[in-house]
């Protein structure tokens, strides 16, 4: 689904003295079928930004579109439901909303909430737990006898199981190891080719935003302060430390080559191993 | 005699008798002036480590020796005197209305007489750079300023060893480096131990020593140049190097052999450059 927000400004508490205005002028649009990051700090207005996505809030002037459904001031979406069970979203943390019985039980109780019929729940538990690579001899576990990262993937099949179109994910892999991390990205990265999702990322990690996403958008002070392709973004060091963001790693680096080594390496989006190699190439071109 | 200030001795702990072993037959010492970074897969019985340390969990078999003391019901309201430890979420470990408050919970709780207390407060909200907002608000704090308020809280009590376990997890990175320099700090200015359990390969750097932990037993114990130079093994646990690292694990497959394992980038540079020049 398409998503675009015209003018956004959400304010909260308006008009008494805890009034506080999150996100102001916000405008942006997301094609369908792409994969955005969104970065920023906190209290950069991330939060408030996807709580619009499926009308958990309704901005206080400007308009948020998400396909056909139109959010605004004046004006409440008829089918909220309808929309919420077209975007899903993974919020900080998801296994700490696990509360059923077995883990069937969990991943069932999206759908029977939006009226899926019983088959279609079944078939969809069966589904979503293969999807989000976990075993089916789980189903009739509890979820608490999981590990954290197995929790988070219950949790996440919980959500794909309303068959959403949008996929929302809010810092999916705090507090993951490593292998956690990777594993968790890389499943999220496949879904998203599989079902054609249009998957919007909120991360941290400017590694992440750069190896997964085809879009950023950086968020600073309640509105946008940058986006484009993140090979191009993230290049632009002085503008990012502004707003206190680093540049990932990889470039941060090429950016050392550069001034203490005099070799210049576009950053194209290469892999380690590949950066390593022009690297050598060049060292060795030079010494020849 | 060592000056050790921590020291396992066997521990093996689990949470029932027909649960699994958590930690099996763990033994280490931590020195009264080390910066330990503890790592490991989820689940490798990192926080249990530090649950143990002061007594939140008691080990089934095994030793555990603080300052001097063994950690038991009689002696845990000692040891906690010098344990001082930050959880992961701050919003779970606020329960002052203001910052000085806050700060103030754990002295009230050991009877300190008020004079003293606003003292202490004073101090330990200097160390970590939180002066200006004595009469703020704890929860309209960034995640940064309310993990520093909390390591402040710990100061006040004048602890031998401070934990933080994953106190950097939920931060973004800003807030990390906050914390991370607050920490540096605190170790050149006092006398302190420093216990960092921890995802964030970056962080383990700045460490003295890696405890590496998988599947409830000490994997490795060495330095992080060391560790970082085992990345086959550690991908194998469950765990990565830093992208320093893993850039110069690359090059040495290209066949560039660099003079010492880099931990950060001004390393991996000077070790390119006298390869450069050396050309």
């Amino acid at each position: 689904m398409d998503i675009s927000f015209k003018n956004v400004t959400y304010t909260y508490q308006p008009n008494t003295p805890f009034e506080h205005r999150a996100i102001h002028d916000l405008s942006f649009t997301i094609k369908s079928g792409s994969f955005v990051a969104i970065v920023g700090h906190t209290g950069s207005g991330k939060s408030t930004l996807i709580q619009h996505l499926n009308g958990l809030l309704r901005p206080t002037e400007g308009q948020v579109k998400i396909g056909d459904y139109t959010l605004s001031a004046d004006k409440k979406v008829k089918d909220i439901k309808e929309l919420r069970s077209k975007v899903g979203v993974v919020f900080q943390y998801p296994e700490h909303q696990l509360f059923e019985e077995t883990i069937a039980k969990d991943i069932a109780f999206g759908p029977e909430n939006f009226g899926v019929g019983e088959e279609e729940v079944k078939k969809r538990v069966h589904e979503t737990i293969h999807a989000v690579q976990l075993s089916e001899q789980l189903l009739d576990r509890s979820p608490f006898d999981l590990s954290g990262g197995q929790m988070r993937r219950v949790a996440i099949a919980g959500v794909l199981a309303m068959e959403p179109q949008v996929l929302v994910l809010d810092e999916p892999t705090a507090g993951l190891d490593p292998r956690g991390q990777q594993d968790i990205m890389n499943m999220f990265y496949q879904l998203h080719h599989q079902k054609g999702l249009t998957t919007i990322l909120v991360t941290h990690s400017m590694e992440d935003a750069l190896k997964y996403a085809d879009h950023v958008i950086i968020m600073d002070h309640g509105t946008k302060y940058m986006e484009g392709k993140p090979t191009e973004v993230f290049q632009r060091k002085r503008e990012l430390e502004k707003v206190q963001l680093d540049v990932p790693e990889i470039v941060q680096f090429l950016f050392g080559v550069e001034k203490q080594l005099g070799i210049s390496i576009a950053y194209r989006g290469q892999t380690i191993a590949e950066l390593a190699t022009e690297l050598v190439e060049e060292l060795r071109s030079r010494n020849l | 005699m060592t000056n050790s200030f921590i020291e396992f001795r066997n521990v093996s702990f689990r949470y029932g008798k027909d649960q699994p072993w958590v930690l099996k037959n763990v033994s280490f010492t931590i020195d009264s002036n080390e910066w330990v970074a503890v790592i490991g897969h989820n689940g490798s019985g990192k926080s249990t480590i530090a649950k143990l340390i002061n007594g939140l969990l008691f080990p089934q078999e095994g030793e555990i020796i603080v300052d001097g003391l063994t950690v038991n019901e009689h002696t845990i309201w000692d040891v906690r005197k010098s344990v001082g430890m930050v959880f992961q979420n701050p919003d779970n470990q606020f329960v002052g209305t203001t910052v000085r408050d806050d700060v103030a919970f754990g002295l009230e709780n050991r009877g300190v007489p008020r004079e003293d207390m606003l003292k202490r407060i004073d101090v330990s909200l200097g160390q970590v750079g939180m002066s200006d907002y004595l009469l703020h608000e704890p929860h309209r704090l960034s995640g940064g300023q309310k993990q520093r308020v909390a390591i402040a809280g710990v100061l006040a009590i004048s602890p031998k060893v401070i934990i933080l376990d994953e106190a950097t997890a939920m931060l973004d990175p800003k807030g990390r480096l906050e914390i991370m320099q607050t920490v540096s700090h605190l170790r050149q200015a006092e006398q302190l131990a420093l216990i960092t359990i921890t995802h964030d390969l970056n962080e383990i750097t700045r460490a003295s020593r890696v405890i590496v932990m998988n599947k409830g037993e000490v994997w490795l114990e060495s330095n992080p140049r060391d560790v970082f130079s085992r990345k086959e093994d550690l991908l194998q646990i469950g765990l990565d190097t830093p992208f320093v690292a893993t850039f110069a694990d690359e090059l040495s497959r290209q066949g560039i052999k660099l003079g010492k394992q880099p931990l950060n980038h001004e390393e991996l540079m000077d070790e390119l450059w006298t390869y450069h020049s050396k050309m």
